[in-house]
């Protein structure tokens, strides 16, 4: 298996699998966020009962840390990697390659999803899960309150709808890019392909933003 | 209809692998926008020659956009502003009186500079002896017509095979990656079954020598595909990829 | 006298080859691994040789000048290669391609070296195939075959318009495998400067390395010369830039004939001349003959007022148009060979009739073409072609007609070679253009790739034998032999010759005039006078390149200019032989045509009685005339006709 390591099209195979399983994390993650519109006793039913401190929740959030911390190891090498085979000068004239802005600078996109994933983490999973599992004193277990004191803050809801625009910009080039390095591609189905890729990154980046700014907005629990 | 303008150039001067390199301005007039690209260089030759200077030196051959021969960042593309085409290829009439255009050689850490413009592209050379051929000697193979192809198919591996070996993908892709050349090669020959017998061994040796050469991953950027003088899809990319995913995942 | 023997195997025409294969010394692997090859040129002959005798176990050195052997001229060669498979069902056969060869040839080629070729056509595309080179092929899945000019049947396979190419990158293919085996040595951006004869063999060659300017030696048992033609004598031409005769002539100077130098072929569909700083002429494939029209108004005011651009060619009506092809060869029409297309072009223009705006151009007209297929399918067929027009030209040749003019574009001339490949110098072989074996005074569209292709894979791995049977006592050379020493002295003392004019005008200057007196003098029709005065403007021409010549920097680094001038002083002294030869033979034939040698028609007029041989030119000296010798080329088995492509 070192060929996952060693050959290009390996570390790509292996950036792409742990991105796809971010991106079925992502839609999933969306669509609980969505409960919050709805009723709070739903989201902390699930956040407690079918999520909390169980153990195939410890396990799939490791499992999901796993993949970020791979994919995100992955990049830092691969970003390496081709700058040093970029060579060591570079073109005066500014490319006018006309490529997508988003493929140009998934690394950047993807610091900044970072340091708000950071932020998010320790907003929001440090307070419920974290604290839980380490016994922590003071672990939330009404998550959906936990959700709309830090949506009442605009800022936050600010640096979240940014975040999730440079998600939306990951996601589009990251989507079809995955499965076109997995070797899901022809004439016809690469079309298709970053029509679908468009339409993910849409639905998942819309629903993250639809939720935080109805929840600030007082639009949520609408069901009680 | 085409007339005469007059242009400065901007071009890259270095004179050989270890000198640091520079640019250098030139002023040329009354060059004809009928004339070609490598003829404007050729005249701007010409003008150094009679100054006694050294001339530019570029590589180019054909002349007709078919060697592959020829090279040249200009203006911020491989091959120049035009599409579809190679810088032999490119006539003044894309520039206007006035412009100043600026003239470097392909950067990429695969492809080291000689001289000026001139790169060495013999990595490609090296990729393509890793495993770029049906294995057959000469003579003692079966009549043309013994296996049937379906035409789209051989248009398809004549589409991949129309690849020029130029190196305008690696010089326009920001990671340095000759996955587009790659890809062409291994593609022509996975759509024929000719090529089919040897196709596992084929993807992972080639790719294991543009690695090993230094060429960088591919991200998609799909830069490779717009500067492609002869329009290889990055589709091929893909093909490359799955290629060489079976062939790993059935090692 | 016995120089020239041209060691034909006896025989029935059709038996000859296999009685020769059946009968030759061959040498045993053990031994091919002792023997070393040295191969000059990567292109369809020189990389399929290469290929073809490192596969067998000999230990080949292949060199070429540009920076991969897959950027060899052969490359661009578009239209296809003809082989007598007779897919197609209309006829053909062996015996056809043959006599279409020998005809096209204008019956100046030698009758056995033809038949093989027919022979082995077949082989290669079977070859071709196996290696993945991507033919055109039918729906159902069966290899696609077009007509081409000088047949009447369809026999030539291609691969869109990049036939050359795809051929070219097989070929390569096979020769990076073998590189890969070890089987091969390859040298990139190395240009042969000097051929090393010991004890009167070939056992050598002098090589530049263009990258550091170092002269380099290198020994073997025997040298293949696949180096090309020498068109660009004529500065403008459809060759690539860096094609030149020079390994050729460094063979001619060391002893090696030189055949026919004289019968150079200019293409009819070439992209006309726009300027002054012109630097090559770019080929528009000859399939387009298939189904473009060609056509000059008839009425001089209509050429004038085109020519002014007053008219457009879309003006001028039905009527008014000569097809003149059409009109004078009525069973070719558009397909007549080359020579006779270009001759007509040329007498058309010379008349006043000429289009664009030099009046050196006539009309390809698909417009009919357009109507009777839809422009689908001549977008399908010549797409690429069209489009590469309308980046040259910035016309569109669907909606106006193209413009085209005949220019240099291949030389049946070469090295002389007899039926194994071998020159007059042992161990010293030639193959594709660089000989002047096949093509007799005239090659037919989509028979070089075919010529190359044969010599490389399929004649010379087995003639070289022959030779290399001999030599297996013969332990490897060292290059540290007097002979290797006096001919790198030799090359280095003309380099600083070179180096030390420091006159004041480019390469490419001298080159351009050289151009000028070639294409005026010696070019589509000749003439005794012109041709005299050629000699003479070639030798003023000569003594200004050696004063006044100025090359910067230095010998010994990478110096562009110092390349073209060794092949520049080589092409000013080919441009010499080619004019003698062209004086000497007073009668019209294929690329050749003496205007004092037409029939009442302007057709070319052959004289069988005075010159059927092969003018074989013998160097002599500098500044002395070289000394001819002749081939008589026997006819056993085809009678001579005056060509006819008119019923």
């Amino acid at each position: 298996m070192s060929w996952l390591i060693d050959s290009s099209i390996g570390r790509k195979f292996v950036q792409s699998i742990s991105g796809l399983f971010m991106v079925l994390f992502l839609l999933f993650h969306m669509s609980m966020n969505l409960v919050l519109i709805f009723s709070y006793d739903a989201y902390n039913f699930l956040a407690n009962e079918v999520l909390g401190a169980n153990w195939w929740a410890i396990i799939g959030t490791g499992v999901i840390a796993l993949g970020f911390v791979i994919h995100i190891i992955y990049a830092i090498i691969l970003t390496l990697q081709n700058r040093k085979a970029r060579g060591k000068d570079r073109y005066a004239s500014p490319s006018k390659t006309a490529t997508t802005w988003s493929s140009q600078n998934m690394f950047v996109l993807g610091v900044f999803i970072l340091l708000f994933l950071i932020l998010h983490l320790y907003q929001m999973w440090y307070n419920m899960q974290f604290k839980e599992l380490f016994m922590i004193e003071g672990a939330r277990h009404d998550g959906a309150q936990l959700v709309e004191e830090v949506f009442s803050h605009l800022w936050v809801v600010i640096v979240y709808v940014i975040a999730f625009i440079a998600l939306w910009f990951h996601l589009t080039h990251g989507f079809w890019s995955a499965l076109h390095t997995i070797g899901w591609n022809n004439t016809i189905w690469i079309k298709r392909i970053k029509v679908l890729s468009n339409i993910v990154a849409t639905v998942i980046c819309l629903g993250f933003m639809v939720v935080a700014i109805a929840v600030h907005l007082g639009y949520s629990n609408l069901l009680g | 209809m085409d007339k005469d303008i007059n242009i400065k150039v901007k071009v890259w001067r270095q004179n050989g692998p270890k000198d640091k390199g520079h640019f250098e301005t030139y002023s040329l007039e009354k060059i004809s926008q009928g004339s070609s690209f490598l003829e404007m260089l050729d005249i701007l030759n010409e003008q150094l020659i009679n100054e006694g200077k050294e001339p530019v030196v570029f590589d180019h051959d054909c002349r007709e956009g078919i060697c592959g021969m020829c090279s040249l960042y200009i203006n911020g593309h491989p091959h120049g502003p035009d599409t579809g085409i190679t810088t032999c290829q490119l006539h003044m009439r894309h520039f206007n009186d006035g412009d100043t255009i600026t003239v470097e050689p392909w950067r990429s850490a695969g492809f080291p500079i000689i001289k000026d413009l001139m790169v060495d592209r013999s990595a490609f050379d090296k990729i393509i002896q890793a495993g770029g051929y049906i294995s057959v000697n000469t003579g003692g193979v079966p009549d043309a017509n013994a296996i049937p192809i379906p035409r789209e198919d051989a248009e398809m591996a004549m589409d991949a095979a129309a690849c020029i070996g130029c190196g305008a993908c690696v010089a326009a892709c920001k990671n340095g990656s000759a996955m587009l050349f790659v890809s062409a090669k291994v593609s022509q020959f996975a759509l024929l079954p000719q090529g089919r017998v040897e196709a596992a061994r084929r993807a992972k040796s080639m790719v294991a020598k543009m690695d090993e050469l230094g060429f960088g991953n591919c991200t998609n950027t799909g830069a490779c595909e717009v500067e492609c003088p002869k329009n290889i899809s990055i589709t091929n990319i893909a093909r490359l990829n799955r290629e060489f995913l079976k062939a790993k995942l059935r090692d | 006298m016995n120089k020239l023997d041209a060691k034909i195997p006896k025989g029935p025409l059709a038996e000859k080859w296999s009685n020769y294969k059946n009968h030759q010394k061959l040498v045993n692997p053990a031994n091919k691994r002792r023997l070393d090859i040295i191969v000059v040129g990567t292109g369809l002959a020189g990389a399929s040789a290469a290929a073809s005798l490192g596969e067998m176990g000999f230990k080949v050195h292949n060199f070429c000048i540009q920076d991969s052997p897959r950027r060899a001229h052969s490359i661009a060669a578009q239209g296809g290669i003809n082989a007598a498979k007779n897919y197609p069902n209309d006829g053909d056969s062996v015996y056809r391609l043959f006599y279409d060869t020998i005809k096209g040839g204008d019956y100046r080629a030698r009758e056995a070296n033809v038949y093989r070729l027919a022979e082995v056509s077949n082989s290669i595309i079977d070859q071709c195939v196996a290696q993945g080179v991507p033919f055109a092929r039918e729906y159902g899945g069966l290899l696609d075959n077009r007509s081409f000019g000088g047949a009447q049947v369809s026999r030539t396979f291609y691969a869109r318009g990049q036939t050359g190419q795809q051929l070219l990158l097989g070929a390569y293919s096979a020769l990076s495998r073998a590189i890969q085996k070890k089987q091969v040595q390859l040298y990139t951006r190395y240009e042969m400067v000097e051929l090393v004869i010991i004890e009167g063999r070939a056992r050598g060659i002098i090589a530049r390395n263009l990258v550091t300017g170092k002269l380099e030696r290198f020994a073997a048992h025997a040298v293949v010369i696949a180096t090309g033609g020498y068109g660009n004598t004529f500065f403008l031409s459809t060759n690539a830039m860096s094609s030149n005769g020079s390994a050729a002539w460094q063979c001619y100077k060391k002893g090696a004939y030189f055949a026919n130098p004289c019968m150079a072929q200019i293409h009819p569909t070439c992209i006309p001349v726009h300027g002054e700083y012109q630097s090559k002429l770019t080929l528009m494939s000859e399939s387009l003959r298939n189904d473009g029209r060609i056509w000059v108004p008839k009425k001089l005011e209509d050429a004038k007022a085109i020519r002014e651009g007053k008219l457009k060619p879309t003006d001028i009506k039905e009527e008014d148009r000569d097809y003149y092809l059409e009109r004078r060869y009525p069973a070719f029409g558009n397909l007549v060979p080359r020579d006779v297309a270009s001759r007509a072009a040329k007498e058309r223009c010379d008349a006043g009739y000429g289009v664009g705006n030099t009046g050196l151009a006539v009309y390809l007209d698909f417009a009919e073409a357009i109507e009777r297929l839809g422009r689908d399918v001549v977008e399908a067929r010549y797409g690429n072609l069209f489009q590469m027009y309308e980046k040259i030209v910035d016309d569109n040749p669907y909606e106006t007609p193209m413009m085209i003019y005949p220019a240099i574009h291949y030389t049946m001339g070469g090295i002389w070679v007899d039926y194994e490949l071998m020159t007059t110098i042992p161990g010293l072989f030639a193959i594709g253009e660089a000989n002047f074996s096949d093509h007799g005074a005239n090659r037919l569209g989509a028979s070089a790739l075919m010529q190359g292709l044969a010599d490389g894979y399929f004649v010379l791995p087995y003639t070289i034998q022959n030779y290399l049977a001999d030599q297996i006592n013969v332990p490897r050379f060292q290059t540290d032999a007097p002979e290797f020493a006096q001919a790198e002295k030799e090359i280095n003392d003309r380099i600083e010759r070179l180096m030390n004019i420091k006159g004041k005008h480019s390469v490419d200057h001298i080159h351009r005039e050289l151009g000028h007196i070639m294409w005026d003098f010696v070019g589509m029709g000749r003439d005794a006078e012109g041709l005299k005065k050629a000699i003479e403007k070639l030798k003023e021409l000569k003594k200004d390149f050696w004063t006044n010549l100025r090359i910067p920097g230095n010998k010994e680094t990478l110096n562009v200019e110092l390349e073209k001038a060794l092949r520049l002083a080589d092409f000013i002294e080919i441009g010499e032989l080619m004019a003698h030869d062209a004086l000497d033979r007073e009668e019209s034939c294929g690329g050749h045509f003496r205007l004092e040698h037409q029939t009442p028609e302007g057709e070319a007029l052959r004289h069988d009685d005075q010159y059927a041989y092969v003018s074989c030119w013998e160097y002599q000296g500098e500044d002395k005339d070289p000394v001819m010798h002749k081939e008589p080329l026997e006819y056993e088995f085809v009678e001579r006709q005056q060509r006819n492509y008119k019923s």
